[in-house]
């Protein structure tokens, strides 16, 4: 795909009519099910699902239950960010290398290093915080210890007192993210257009983003806390946002439905919710609920097969059918998933399921359709 | 296809086996493939406990599981086999620790621990604690023998395994060096670690606060003798693991990363000498109906405007055989790598498996061999 074609498409919600839900490529992707309450007047069906506040904001952060491709959505959306020639660091706090895998790098060193080129000459630079080498840092400048950095990591020293205060931990890894955010280069402009963080799961990160919680971890007076009210001030400013990857499968969404609970009450601003592996029905929808219940008329389907020059014997009927009820339940339900998403009120973007996705070139697809959607 | 298939109605059948352990990355269907091993072994006449870690909310209910509740119930449903008995427990990390601590200490030094904070920050957000809990009550639960079979679903570790290595860490964390090494440093210490040591050890405090060590301090002073019991059963529940009785079953999905932390966790457990049993490749997407890809594309163009229901049930098939064809690519992968290990397929349900039936037929798919 040449990296023209999602914008080519990009002026269509222009052109047509407010009022007409699927018109568009992107309402069929992101409001495909949503249709019904535009007619309710509560939901605008072309509203664009990246609004101003994402667009303006410097530091996303992206969480989602485990198993939902979190890494990869955030990946998909730092490529997206950087198009335009513009400089995107992608950080990892959880030291898992996701990234390095995703990308196809060796492991990622505690140090930016460009991982990918979007177009218009944008790129892509990787971080994964270490939160051993982050502490030792601080003491190196704080108590200039470096010398001594090494031996203490062997003993287990850092490990100690990370584990000894685990909002230490936490209070560290928001820091390093602030620090990229708010970096300055030679030129005495921003290094970083954006930042992409891919957070801990939705059940931590409410924790994870609340650092004034983690704070009563950490003495009053010394220089890590001063670092952790400047992240709270971040965090609870318009330069960051919080989005939320899910499936629409029922413990996920119920997760992100909570985590949106929280996260409000914690006072942090939530962007949108990335709906990741949907599956593009392929049925009518008028069929979709005889199908799901296989009540599909096996005669006209015959007849339909044989137009097609295939012979059709019952056991492949049957075959054809519990696919295509599997397929039917398995769009509705989604859909059930998609309504409570909706009710929120948030935004929905919303990324196709691929076959063998789980690659840099699906990285590059699911970024593109990013951009179809209006993410910038 | 030469290779072995996992046989595991024979494993779960099998009166010798006593634990079935499951493991795999997040969002597998660990838990769900746990419950469903256990109601069938229940069906085929055992006493089965199944322990999970955090179910979805339905397949709880399902089970009869309101809440966290640290003991085994027994699920009021009619089994196959009149004398099988399904219980089961969802698993309280925090009060497990507790009851441990009760178990090992006087009952005054216990309260003085519980009321700790320090205490706190271990028993609930230590990593590994979790991990460290199920097993413990895998371990206590097999020793009251009041069960044929106990089938412990595993939390999605952050990295794979930490349930073998949590003991140790936590061990090693707790035995108290490095906090006597911060809150009392001597002379002869100092001597040893070196100057930066001392440096290092008033930046700790400047930014943990004296409090902070000072509660640490009290504590690791309250747990130092209850540390043998601990190290003891740490060893007792890793040779539970290692014994004949126990089977380790892999769950993953067919898809890259999945497979990767599969793969990751069968080498782990076979350098660990635990009884791999084999690989459960869950949510496949066999096709239903003999109808080749070339044929079906074809004729799919040809009636998509006479017959488009037709065509999208066509479009489906064709659909199913892409995503099959890349599951047996990633298989294909997988088995170059791990030759002799045993692996059985279950097919997706159309929805997520949260009743009994539903449980029932994955049970079925997964003994099919």
């Amino acid at each position: 795909m040449t990296p023209a074609e999602p914008r080519a498409a990009a002026p269509a919600p222009d052109t047509a009519p407010d009022n007409e839900p699927g018109a568009t490529p992107k309402a069929a992707i992101g409001n495909g099910t949503a249709a019904g309450n535009g007619k309710a007047g509560k939901v605008a069906p072309a509203r664009d699902p990246w609004t101003a506040a994402c667009h303006r904001a410097r530091l996303h952060v992206v969480t989602g239950k485990g198993g939902t491709g979190k890494t990869t959505v955030a990946a998909a959306l730092a490529l997206t960010l950087a198009t335009e020639g513009r400089r995107v660091l992608l950080v990892e706090v959880e030291e898992r290398q996701g990234i390095a895998r995703l990308f196809d790098v060796p492991p990622l060193p505690y140090e930016e290093r460009k991982v990918a080129v979007a177009s218009g000459g944008g790129e892509v630079r990787a971080l994964c915080i270490d939160v051993e080498a982050a502490l030792l840092e601080y003491f190196q400048i704080f108590y200039n210890l470096g010398f001594a950095g090494r031996s203490l990591k062997k003993m287990g020293a850092v490990e100690f007192a990370t584990t000894l205060a685990p909002g230490l931990r936490d209070v560290l890894l928001t820091g390093k993210v602030k620090e990229t955010v708010t970096r300055l280069g030679s030129d005495n402009k921003l290094v970083y257009d954006a930042v992409v963080m891919d957070a801990p799961p939705t059940g931590r990160v409410v924790t994870f983003l609340g650092v004034t919680g983690a704070m009563s971890d950490i003495a009053r007076r010394g220089p890590i806390h001063s670092q952790a009210e400047g992240v709270v001030r971040l965090l609870h400013s318009a330069d960051t946002i919080v989005h939320l990857v899910t499936l629409l499968e029922d413990m996920p969404v119920t997760e992100t439905l909570e985590t949106i609970e929280h996260l409000r009450d914690a006072d942090l601003p939530v962007g949108t919710i990335i709906v990741n592996a949907a599956t593009v029905s392929r049925l009518p929808p008028a069929s979709l609920t005889p199908a799901a219940e296989n009540r599909l008329d096996k005669s006209r389907l015959a007849a339909g097969l044989a137009q097609g020059g295939i012979t059709a014997d019952d056991a492949m009927l049957d075959g054809l059918a519990v696919q295509a009820a599997e397929h039917a339940i398995r769009v509705l339900d989604e859909a059930d998933c998609r309504e409570q998403l909706v009710a929120t009120g948030l935004p929905i973007l919303s990324l196709p399921r691929l076959v063998d996705g789980g690659d840099l070139g699906g990285v590059y697809e699911l970024s593109d359709q990013l951009a179809e959607q209006g993410v910038r | 296809m030469s290779r072995r298939v996992l046989d595991l109605g024979a494993i779960l059948r099998d009166s010798k086996t006593r634990v079935v352990v499951t493991c795999g990355s997040g969002g597998v269907g660990k838990t769900t493939t746990a419950a469903s091993m256990a109601l069938w072994a229940a069906d085929a006449g055992r006493k089965v406990a199944v322990l999970t870690i955090d179910p979805a909310k339905r397949l709880a209910q399902s089970l009869g599981l309101e809440a966290l509740d640290n003991d085994p119930r027994r699920v009021d449903i009619e089994l196959a086999d009149p004398k099988g008995e399904l219980w089961a427990m969802m698993l309280d990390t925090a009060r497990t620790f507790d009851e441990m601590v009760a178990a090992h200490s006087t009952p005054e030094r216990a309260k003085a621990i519980l009321v700790n904070p320090f205490y706190k920050v271990i028993s609930t957000s230590f990593s590994g604690t979790q991990e460290y809990m199920a097993m413990e009550k895998l371990s206590t639960l097999a020793a009251t023998n009041q069960f044929d079979l106990i089938v412990v679903d595993t939390p999605p570790s952050r990295s794979a395994l930490d349930f073998l290595d949590a003991p140790q860490r936590l061990s090693s964390f707790l035995d108290g060096r490095m906090i006597r090494l911060l809150s009392a440093p001597t002379r002869g210490v100092m001597k040893i670690v070196g100057a930066g040591f001392m440096l290092f050890s008033k930046a700790v405090t400047t930014v943990l606060g004296g409090q902070m060590l000072h509660d640490a301090a009290q504590f690791v002073q309250l747990f130092e003798d209850m540390f043998g019991g601990f190290r003891e059963r740490a060893q007792h529940t890793y040779e539970l693991l290692r014994a004949p009785g126990t089977a380790f079953v892999v769950v993953s999905i067919c898809e890259a990363d999945s497979l990767r932390e599969a793969s990751y966790f069968a080498d782990r457990l076979r350098a660990e000498r635990m009884p791999l049993a084999g690989l459960i490749l869950n949510r496949t997407h066999p096709p239903l109906a003999k109808l080749p890809l070339p044929a079906a594309e074809v004729a799919q163009e040809k009636i998509e405007r006479s017959a488009p229901l037709a065509a999208a049930v066509l479009g489906i098939h064709t659909d199913r055989l892409a995503v099959r064809a890349a599951e047996l690519h990633m298989r294909a992968r997988f088995d170059r790598v791990h030759t002799d290990l045993p692996v059985v397929e279950v097919a997706s349900l159309a929805s997520d498996a949260h009743d009994l039936p539903a449980l029932r037929e994955i049970g079925r798919r997964l003994t099919a061999a």
